[in-house]
């Protein structure tokens, strides 16, 4: 297998999923040329405030890529989402951010220690976690009934606009500034490849597996906190569930963009595009006014289809 | 002895959970002021559903893999079935035979994605699963049903209910009092699981869940068990919606309880002794499983609240308690870490 | 006529030609040995007769009719099973399930019969003289010698007409081994064919009717038994003069220095108050017969068992060693070759780049970044010095031939400037030239003042290769060679424990 092919192999996944977002908008715009007569699909105000969204799914993507390249993943998102925005609504003032971005610290490291040291399998732990999370914000909100709107820098980052540029987008691009340095720059990217190729080599070059592993998770549970605390800042308020969600469409969006699901393959951009995909696909479903049923029945398809698609360049492996 | 031996020492996840579940129901038994065969049914019924479900999820985790898509099935099968049971005997059991078919075919459809369009399990029942649920959606866009109030009643009750709707017998003593849905578990496990177990497709599933490159070598026809596998895991995930039809005498395509139960399945069938990696385990293990995880809620029924675990009842607390037991329990699972002596062991 | 004859028959894996024009015929009735060294074709030719893998060109008749088999399937059910060195067996299944995985009996309803499938488990142990193992435990819980014995009992079961072990005892205990000698020569007192891969002359000779030598994917003579010398079949092997192949050995006039240097090691049950040191510049080799332990030292000197007794010392001082990346460490300075590339030394979809600076990572940092011109610097130099044969370094390394692999990882190790280099068999399923280069180059690296400790399968590796040699036997060392006293005669001897005997009888001998 020459370096071109495999170049094919890892960037065929992002060049068709960059063409469907292509064609999402086409159909979108179609639809509304039709229907309105405008091309109202395609304006930048509709755009940025997709982009604002798609955003939210971004960031918890760009942490779940961290996990899913090692060949773990992580469930817990969905709660550790809604518990960072929750308690940092109820604590309010100064202290929310840092209270919210604590919440990601500190499962993240619990999660990297369940899997790294006890290797509990992380898909049952990172289980456990979310429902212990769940629980806990149900004694919250049960017993405390605590604040629940978003503090000033929420609201900043989440809702507010620069010459109509969301902060939230601005924000997306400052995580992946900082993922594709992680990945592509430091060695801590460089052992997380390899983690996900092959665990027991990487362990016998004196690579400190199980840091890599905690850090791994601390970072995708951070990026779900920080997503959380935007979307708290987005609707203005937080609410339980908030993260319920953003699990299956994250996986989705890393695996969309071509990261391998078993780990030690993908790159960055290819989550930043299936996440955009995503999001796009939910919305030109909406403006055509698609029930429910059918949503969900197209996004389904959509998924298996272009795995169908890329899967053929790892037939010639297999 | 030896066998008695052998058997225990191979079957130890199934033991300490079926332990573990007898604990846990003697004290809510004992416990609970008013415990009798009505209990039991309705705990019986509060199990079947997750139970079945549960059993759909074992087969394809025996094989290494995972499916999450028997939550979405179950409960599009759910909606489905609430289009059909009613009317006579004929259009009922044409109802439940449609419901079985379209869920094994889905189920094979599962399989046919994974085996020839070369995806991972994961991704391609998750997939699936939104697409169930936009099935279900469709067929039922708000909660409802035509389910005759009869046959639910009859059907998930105790023996002597159903002789009784219909008129077929009276009072049949201690049989009688056997809950139907145990009955229904049980014949599923006797006429389906069982002699898949036992047949050459099934141990195949253990062999290639066990080691999939030795399997080939061996001559084990893969493509055939796995298929076998996912067609299996959706006729469970049928009986377990049709069950579920019964019960709540309507369909409901609630997209986050079909997730849950997803979830819960996972749980149950970890919990259940068998390993996600697969290889070892079982239904009737993961029947335990789901015993145990429904068990840890009705002990909150009975808790004193002037008791020293007085603060534990608290119905806010359960979920709490209910994950940290989960964890809890696979994480002792992990002791086996601490006794491990050439840690490369660790990474194969 | 022959049983089976093959004829012209040619294979290529990806740019490497496995065998080329190969004429081969067995005969019923026969035990016949294929030697060759790692790399000349052995493994492939019974790939291609056991249908695992399809040739290129040739043909291929049994019993007079061609055939061609596009699966193990369709070869076993022609009368040929092969049982090979990685076990096709199912480690959670029991011992009757792996023995009757295909076509196992069957109730009248179509389902396994357990019972009548554990009485057939029952029979072929038996036929095996292992009727110690219950049919109904669990793979997993058998040790390796064991498991290898329900791998014989299950090709057994197949009703067999060609027989093919391929390297099928490297596991097996001394008592198993002359149990499955006993057997083979009985199936072949019963009319079967019986090809028998392996590299050590000892058990040819025990066995086999018929050798045939294979040399570089080609077939260079098919003898009986006691046509040629040792020597002579070793010359056939290798194609040159052994003593061209290993670079010269250095004089020591006195000791050199201990860099590494263990005291009362044990692990139990593998381990027993292991004792050893390794100078500077020196070369020491870990022998004896598999399974004696020296996988487990080398693996508990780079700190991945846990539960190690006794003392390492390192330049004097002692030092523990909880993990490789500790043993890694400036400090310490290790590095180890570990068994098997592909799983262990590897990261197989990974570039041949990345792999190299893997373990060197930390040197070749600025801050938190990875500095960029410097790996790359490093990398091509890694590349020129071992003479790696590659096409580009962002080239998957599993596109590399296997000896080349080997050089990735040794090259890996060599950019973290280790002082002690472990190896553990390092030159298993490695072609003979990529084999030289690495006997020079660890003459190299021990003249310039490393300490090598290296475990090889291969007689001649130690006796060509080592300055000393350590026997192990039963996790203890049984006997230290140095200099000339390192022979295939004393190592073999104490491969056995038998040191004692045989230097006696060699000294009555001289006398």
């Amino acid at each position: 297998m020459s370096s071109a092919t495999t170049r094919m192999g890892i960037d065929k996944p992002i060049l068709i999923a960059g063409a469907f977002v292509i064609v999402i908008l086409l159909v979108g715009s179609a639809y509304t040329l039709a229907t309105q007569g405008t091309l109202s699909f395609l304006s930048p105000t509709y755009l940025l405030q997709q982009l604002q969204i798609a955003s939210f799914l971004g960031i918890t993507a760009a942490g779940m890529m961290m996990v899913i390249l090692l060949g773990h993943i992580d469930l817990s998102v969905p709660w550790t989402l809604s518990a960072a925005a929750m308690l940092a609504t109820a604590v309010g003032g100064p202290a929310a951010v840092p209270v919210g971005l604590g919440v990601g610290l500190v499962v993240g490291l619990f999660n990297g220690l369940g899997v790294a040291y006890l290797r509990v399998p992380s898909m049952i732990f990172t289980l456990g976690v979310n429902t212990v999370l769940m629980g806990l914000m149900v004694i919250l909100t049960g017993g405390f009934a605590p604040q629940s709107a978003a503090t000033d820098l929420m609201l900043f980052f989440g809702r507010d606009r620069t010459f109509g540029i969301p902060h939230a987008v601005i924000l997306w691009i400052a995580v992946s500034v900082a993922i594709v340095f992680i990945l592509n720059r430091t060695p801590l990217g460089r052992y997380m490849y390899a983690i996900g190729n092959r665990e027991a080599a990487t362990y016998l070059s004196g690579v400190n597996t199980r840091l890599v592993i905690i850090c791994s998770f601390v970072i995708c549970s951070l990026c779900a906190a920080i997503a959380g605390l935007l979307l708290a800042g987005y609707s203005s308020r937080a609410f339980q569930a908030m993260g319920d969600e953003y699990l299956l469409p994250s996986i989705a969006a890393v695996v969309l963009g071509g990261t391998h699901i078993l780990g030690g393959r993908g790159k960055y951009l290819g989550t930043v595009i299936g996440a955009v995909l995503i999001v796009l696909l939910q919305s030109v479903l909406s403006v055509m006014q698609m029930p429910e049923a059918g949503r969900q029945i197209i996004y389904g398809a959509v998924i298996i289809l272009m795995l169908l698609v890329y899967g053929r360049g790892d037939k010639l492996r297999a | 002895m030896k066998t008695l031996r052998i058997y225990a020492t191979q079957n130890l996840g199934l033991l300490i959970a079926i332990a573990i579940f007898l604990v846990l129901y003697l004290i809510y038994a004992t416990q609970l002021s008013r415990f009798g065969m009505n209990v039991v049914l309705q705990n019986a019924n509060e199990v079947v559903p997750l139970a079945l479900v549960s059993m759909a999820q074992t087969v394809p985790v025996l094989l290494g893999g995972l499916d999450l898509s028997v939550g979405p099935l179950m409960t599009m099968i759910n909606c489905i079935a609430s289009e059909f049971l009613a009317g006579d005997i004929w259009s009922v059991l044409f109802g439940c035979v449609l419901c079985l078919v379209i869920g094994s075919a889905c189920g094979l459809l599962n399989g046919c994605i994974v085996v020839y369009g070369r995806i991972q399990p994961i991704i391609a029942t998750l997939a699936t699963g939104a697409i169930f649920i936009g099935v279900a959606l469709f067929v039922r866009p708000t909660p409802g049903g035509k389910v005759d109030g009869d046959l639910s009643w009859a059907l998930t009750n105790d023996i002597n209910e159903l002789g009784y709707t219909y008129g077929w017998w009276e009072d049949l003593g201690w049989f009688g009092l056997i809950p139907l849905p145990a009955v229904f578990l049980v014949l599923v496990v006797l006429l389906v699981w069982i002699p898949f177990r036992r047949s050459a497709t099934g141990r195949g599933c253990y062999a290639i869940g066990s080691a999939e490159g030795a399997a080939y070598m061996s001559g084990i026809a893969i493509n055939r068990s796995k298929l076998a596998a996912f067609t299996l895991a959706g006729f469970f995930a049928a009986c377990a919606g049709l069950y579920l039809t019964l019960l709540t005498g309507s369909g409901n395509a609630d997209a986050q309880q079909a997730g849950s139960y997803t979830l819960n399945s996972i749980a149950a069938v970890v919990i259940g002794g068998t390993s996600l990696f697969g290889g070892t385990g079982g239904c009737i293990g993961t029947i335990f499983g789901a015993m145990v995880i429904r068990a840890i809620s009705f002990i909150f029924r009975v808790i004193d609240e002037n008791s020293i675990f007085g603060f534990l009842a608290s119905p806010l607390l359960q979920s709490l308690v209910e994950g940290a037991i989960l964890l809890l329990a696979v994480s002792l699972g992990a002791a086996r870490v601490f006794r491990v002596r050439n840690r490369l062991t660790l990474f194969t | 006529m022959a049983y089976l004859q093959m004829r012209g028959i040619a294979k290529t894996y990806g740019g490497v030609r496995a065998l080329t024009d190969v004429d081969f015929a067995c005969e019923r009735g026969s035990i016949h040995a294929v030697l060759g060294e790692n790399g000349a074709g052995k493994s492939t030719l019974i790939k291609i007769i056991a249908g695992v893998v399809q040739p290129d060109a040739g043909t291929m008749t049994l019993d007079g009719r061609e055939v061609q088999f596009s699966s193990p399937l369709e070869a076993n059910a022609a009368g040929i099973v092969c049982i090979f060195q990685e076990l096709s067996l199912m480690p959670d299944l029991s011992v009757a399930d792996n023995i009757c995985i295909t076509d196992p009996p069957r109730t009248r309803l179509g389902l396994i019969d357990s019972r009548a499938q554990r009485r057939r488990a029952e029979e072929l142990l038996a036929r095996v003289g292992c009727e110690d193992i219950d049919p109904r435990e669990r793979v997993r819980n058998l040790p390796l010698s064991r498991r290898q014995m329900v791998e014989i009992a299950k090709a057994l079961g197949r009703n067999p007409t060609l027989l093919i072990l391929d390297e099928a005892t490297s596991a097996l205990t001394s008592s198993d081994v002359t149990k499955v000698y006993e057997i083979l020569h009985q199936l072949r007192n019963e009319g079967l064919s019986l090809l028998y891969i392996s590299h050590r002359m000892h058990e040819i000779k025990e066995l086999a009717d018929t050798c045939s030598v294979f040399r570089n994917g080609r077939h260079i003579e098919t003898f009986p038994k006691d046509a040629h010398t040792d020597h002579e079949v070793v010359q056939l092997m290798i194609g040159r003069e052994m003593s061209h192949v290993y670079p010269p050995k250095p004089k020591w006039d006195t000791p050199p220095q201990p860099v590494l240097e263990v005291r009362n090691l044990s692990w139990p049950p593998v381990l027993n108050d292991i004792s050893l040191t390794v100078g500077r510049g020196e070369i020491v080799g870990l022998g004896g017969l598999d399974g004696q332990g020296q996988r487990e030292l080398l693996l508990a000197l780079f700190g991945v068992l846990r539960g190690v007794q006794g003392e390492v010392l390192i330049d004097g001082r002692k030092t523990a060693i909880g993990s490789p990346a500790r043993a890694k460490s400036k400090r310490i300075g290790m590095a180890l070759i570990p068994e098997d590339r592909k799983t262990e030394g590897l990261m197989l979809p990974m570039s041949i780049g990345a792999n190299i600076s893997m373990a060197a990572m930390p040197m070749l940092t600025r801050g938190l970044v990875i500095d960029r011109s410097r790996e790359a610097q490093r990398i091509t130099e890694m590349i020129q010095q071992l003479q790696i044969k590659i096409g580009g370094v962002g080239d998957p390394v599993a596109t590399l031939s296997g000896g080349n692999q080997q050089k990735v990882v040794i090259a890996k190790w060599l950019m973290t400037g280790a002082r002690i280099v472990l190896l553990n068999d390092p030159t298993r399923g490695i072609d003979v030239g990529t084999k030289q280069e690495i006997y020079q180059l660890l003459r190299r690296l021990a003249d310039q003042g490393t300490a090598i400790l290296f475990y090889t399968t291969d007689y001649d590796e130690l006796i060509g290769s080592c300055d000393r040699v350590l026997i192990l036997y039963d996790g203890k060392i049984v006997r230290e060679l140095v200099g000339d006293q390192i022979t295939e005669t004393n190592i073999v001897a104490s491969s056995l424990n038998l040191s004692d005997q045989i230097e006696r009888a060699a000294a009555e001998a001289r006398a």
